[in-house]
């Protein structure tokens, strides 16, 4: 019989591989190749001519691309070499990312989307060619309208903060069919919603106005009802916020901007804790956005790209984004002959990849699933809640004043710890790398919460994996009271050094890269 | 069981603020805010603090010093005190007078230390009694930076009341803190720490230290250019204190003050550092007025503290609706979630500012945040 590793067993000598790989470009040798192929022949040369006679010498190059030039096992090495120094999804447990929703993405749905019937799909090829993702896609609209309450959705935004901008421009259509798009220049949003609830509305020129939370952590309703009035184009948020606290009276707050003439918009980007369990439309919300690359198993970034599916009421269904799929009775076909559509935000049908790996994601789960996955997110996030607030000097933003459950994440704070020991949220971050986890998500800005950071376990990580996560703060914790020089260069056992080196400051404007420009002379 | 408490005022305590000068600290600056016609209100603020002292029927025998350094204010709450500490030069009282009176105090065998004051007094009672003894302190000064003191008069008496009542108070040790005067002729708002005392542990009436708000540069000079770009011709501005506001003006072209007023109209200063008589002739000259203010970071404070010179009558003749709250959101991120105080003399106009407000913090960007009077937070 094999030993189990016992619950919440540190990995006392983990060490990264830290392979001084250099960039690609700066590898290889002049002339070398990963393939060498065969000379076509005469015949073959006789038959297609001079191949490259038809590119115009507008569009041909003087000189070959600098690209590196290397044998197919250095290609293989290096690549081989770069995932040994990544702490991915794949490799180590990332549940400190709260907001994120980190969750397990099946493998085999890759190679769904990596068939050749998806990937050498034109989004312009004939529609009688492509019946089958559209397919898809209608069907998929459907079950996420099922889900929602919505009526119907695109996926074409190309991630969470696009989706929150087609509603915003939908917003704005919205009232301009009503010819009040000029008296309503405010969008409302309150401060524990994902920030792109107030950079997208205001990209396309609104004013945002927002709340910030009373005593118990949730925003103030008197608050809203000074803020909404004639000029608010709509309500845009998030709920749970990024606390994990879920705002029991936001059938209210649609209300009250509703009444006002508004539009309220739901960030469900993280619906992980909700799905089968509360809809947008119940709150009375006219439109709603779920993040495929969260919520629906689909991974984060480069494995495919994201996907803000984006979903409205019958009243807006005439803006959404074009074209739309729609289905005749025999055949599917898009349609972008809709003159209210705000247009395409993004180009062919978005992120198809994805969006089927979401689909594929949602028919194993089933219905019931889904609910399942939502209950066992909460369960496993009060479960580490219990662990973590056990730790000293670890404390739960606004437990105080707000005793309701925590649902898919919880924000906590190291105020006394650090108060006890001068070591910082950012040095915890940095040292418990060493210990083989991801480093946590602290919060968006500004810090409401001090000394912050936010935890979602999801549906798929393992007790004994919450219990490691929970041990490893645990001994960072203690390390800070009895080591705490151990911080200084943190981490130590992974491949790379602080993350960010002293005394640098990102430019986060560009008034403020100008400076840093005129500053340096270059 | 008796409790001794001490008193100490510091009776030239916030005379500088009415009449636009930048704290009270020094011979000269007493002479030209007398000049200027400032009048005394530290006993006042103390004994208004006393009145919730003498109404609990608490046992309590009070110990003080002679004439306006305590005594005027327990007899104004009809308190009968005894007299420890009598200063050299009763009608010009000085630093010394409140160090020597307070090691009397000590010497006394007080129980609890009460004083009214500004960050140059809680400086002298740290200095001369450190964390041997309790304090309860009665905001009275200009400048407000420390974290000793209740958050106004009545407070502070509900807090002494609270603390007899228990017995044995939890406690904590609070920052007393004064403007790095090194620094602000060098143009910085900065401020030095100049000790610790005990005050009682409640969070609700003990106002938070002071912080100099962290925000990014880039930032808060993206608010001021959305604020000056904002302003409407033919309108008069007033200034208030702080580097927020003294970024507008930079953005305006002109150096603001960084402890003080100014009135711009136009884009172009009107008048730099002026005080509340001068501000009551602008606006009524004015077409219309505003007033730009930014509220002191970590406390909160948008009137009543360290820009006593927009007054309640300067508010009132400008119209409320004409406040311009700006801030960027890591200030208001540092107030923990505690609302904006207003703490005028006018405690109608107190009510009337109490609220929601909306703060201005980025261009195009506002937050809808609370206001509250003082005596509303307990």
């Amino acid at each position: 019989m094999t030993a189990r590793r016992r619950q919440g067993q540190l990995r006392e000598r983990f060490h990264q591989a830290a392979w001084q790989e250099p960039l690609v470009i700066h590898t290889g040798q002049p002339g070398r190749r990963g393939m060498l192929l065969p000379d076509a022949g005469p015949e073959i040369r006789a038959a297609a001519g001079d191949v490259l006679s038809p590119v115009p010498n507008s569009l041909r190059r003087a000189e070959p691309p600098g690209l590196p030039e290397l044998s197919q096992p250095e290609v293989v090495r290096h690549y081989t070499r770069l995932s040994q120094m990544v702490l991915a999804n794949n490799v180590s447990t990332s549940l400190g990312l709260g907001t994120t929703t980190m969750k397990y993405n099946p493998v085999v749905n890759e190679l769904l989307s990596r068939s050749p019937k998806l990937t050498e799909l034109h989004p312009d090829q004939d529609e009688s060619t492509m019946q089958g993702i559209l397919e898809l896609l209608y069907r998929f609209s459907a079950i996420l309208a099922e889900v929602s309450g919505m009526e119907r959705f695109t996926f074409q935004p190309a991630g969470g903060s696009q989706g929150i901008l087609a509603n915003a421009l939908m917003m704005r259509a919205y009232h301009a069919s009503r010819g009040e798009a000029e008296q309503r220049d405010e969008v409302i949003t309150t401060i524990f919603s994902h920030p792109a609830n107030a950079a997208a509305p205001a990209t396309i020129g609104y004013k945002v106005i927002t709340l910030y939370p009373g005593p118990d952590g949730i925003p103030e309703l008197d608050a809203l009802r000074a803020a909404a009035g004639p000029r608010t184009a709509g309500l845009m948020m998030t709920n749970p916020e990024d606390t994990g606290i879920f705002n029991p009276r936001v059938a209210e707050y649609v209300e009250v901007v509703h009444a006002a003439g508004g539009l309220c918009a739901y960030d469900q980007a993280n619906a992980n804790s909700i799905l089968g369990v509360t809809r947008a439309r119940d709150a009375g919300f006219d439109m709603c956005q779920f993040n495929l690359h969260k919520t629906f198993g689909v991974p984060h970034g480069c494995m495919g790209g994201a996907v803000g599916a984006t979903g409205v009421q019958p009243a807006l269904v005439p803006f959404l984004p074009s074209p739309t799929v729609e289905f005749d009775g025999t055949r599917y076909y898009l349609d972008a002959d809709r003159p209210l559509s705000v247009g395409a935000v993004r180009s062919g049908l978005g992120n198809i990849g994805s969006t089927l790996k979401a689909y594929a994601w949602v028919c194993a789960m089933g219905a019931e699933g889904l609910r399942d996955a939502a209950h066992m997110a909460v369960l496993n996030n009060n479960y580490l809640l219990q662990k973590v607030l056990a730790i000293p000097g670890a404390s739960l933003s606004f437990a105080a004043t707000n005793p309701t459950r925590r649902l898919e994440q919880a924000r906590y704070s190291w105020e006394q710890m650090a108060a006890e020991t001068g070591i910082h949220t950012t040095s915890v971050h940095d040292r418990m790398i060493d210990y083989g986890v991801q480093g946590y998500f602290s919060s968006h800005h500004p810090w409401l919460v001090p000394e912050p950071f936010t935890l979602e376990p999801t549906e798929s990580t393992s007790q004994e994996e919450l219990d490691e996560f929970a041990a490893v703060l645990g001994r960072v914790v203690d390390e800070a009271h009895q080591n705490p020089g151990i911080f200084a260069s943190a981490p130590h056992n992974s491949t790379a050094g602080a993350p960010v080196r002293q005394g640098f400051k990102p430019a986060m404007t560009w008034q403020a890269f100008e400076a840093i420009r005129d500053t340096a002379g270059t | 069981m008796t409790s001794m408490v001490g008193l100490i005022v510091n009776p030239i305590a916030g005379m500088g603020g009415s009449v636009g000068l930048k704290g009270t600290d020094g011979d000269e600056v007493v002479r030209r805010a007398r000049e200027l016609g400032a009048i005394p209100r530290a006993g006042a603020r103390a004994a208004a603090a006393l009145e919730e002292l003498a109404g609990a029927g608490l046992d309590v025998r009070l110990v003080t010093c002679a004439g306006d350094m305590g005594e005027n204010a327990a007899l104004t709450a009809h308190m009968v005190p005894e007299i420890v500490f009598r200063p050299a030069t009763p009608g010009d009282t000085s630093s010394d007078d409140t160090r020597q009176a307070a090691r009397a105090m000590l010497d006394a065998g007080v129980d609890l230390l009460v004083f009214a004051g500004g960050d140059g007094t809680a400086r002298d009672i740290v200095e001369a009694v450190g964390e041997a003894v309790p304090v309860v302190a009665v905001p009275a000064g200009v400048k407000i930076h420390s974290a000793v003191y209740a958050v106004n008069p009545r407070a502070a008496g509900d807090l002494l009341v609270a603390v007899l009542r228990s017995g044995s108070a939890r406690t904590r040790e609070a920052e007393v803190m004064d403007v790095d005067e090194d620094a602000v002729r060098d143009g910085r708002l900065a401020t030095r720490l100049y000790g610790y005392l005990r005050v009682p542990d409640d969070a609700r009436l003990v106002q938070a230290g002071k912080v100099r708000s962290r925000s990014e540069d880039a930032t808060a000079d993206l608010l001021a250019a959305a604020v000056a770009d904002s302003m409407e011709p033919g309108t008069t501005y007033i200034l208030g204190p702080g580097t927020t506001i003294r970024r507008i003006a930079r953005r305006l072209g002109f150096e603001g003050t960084l402890l003080g007023v100014d009135v711009v109209r136009d884009g172009a200063l009107v008048a730099a550092d002026v005080g509340e008589r001068q501000l009551l002739e602008h606006v009524g000259q004015a077409r219309s007025a505003r007033i730009v203010v930014t509220p002191i970071g970590g406390q909160g404070y948008l009137f009543g503290r360290g820009n006593q010179q927009i007054s309640a009558r300067v508010i009132r003749a400008t119209g409320f609706d004409g406040v311009i709250v700006v801030a960027t959101a890591d200030k208001l991120a540092a107030l923990a979630g505690r609302p904006l105080l207003v703490d005028t003399d006018d405690e109608d106009l107190n009510r009337m500012l109490s609220g929601y407000i909306p703060v201005v913090t980025g261009r195009g960007r506002r937050a809808m945040y609370p206001v509250a009077y003082p005596r509303d937070e307990r």
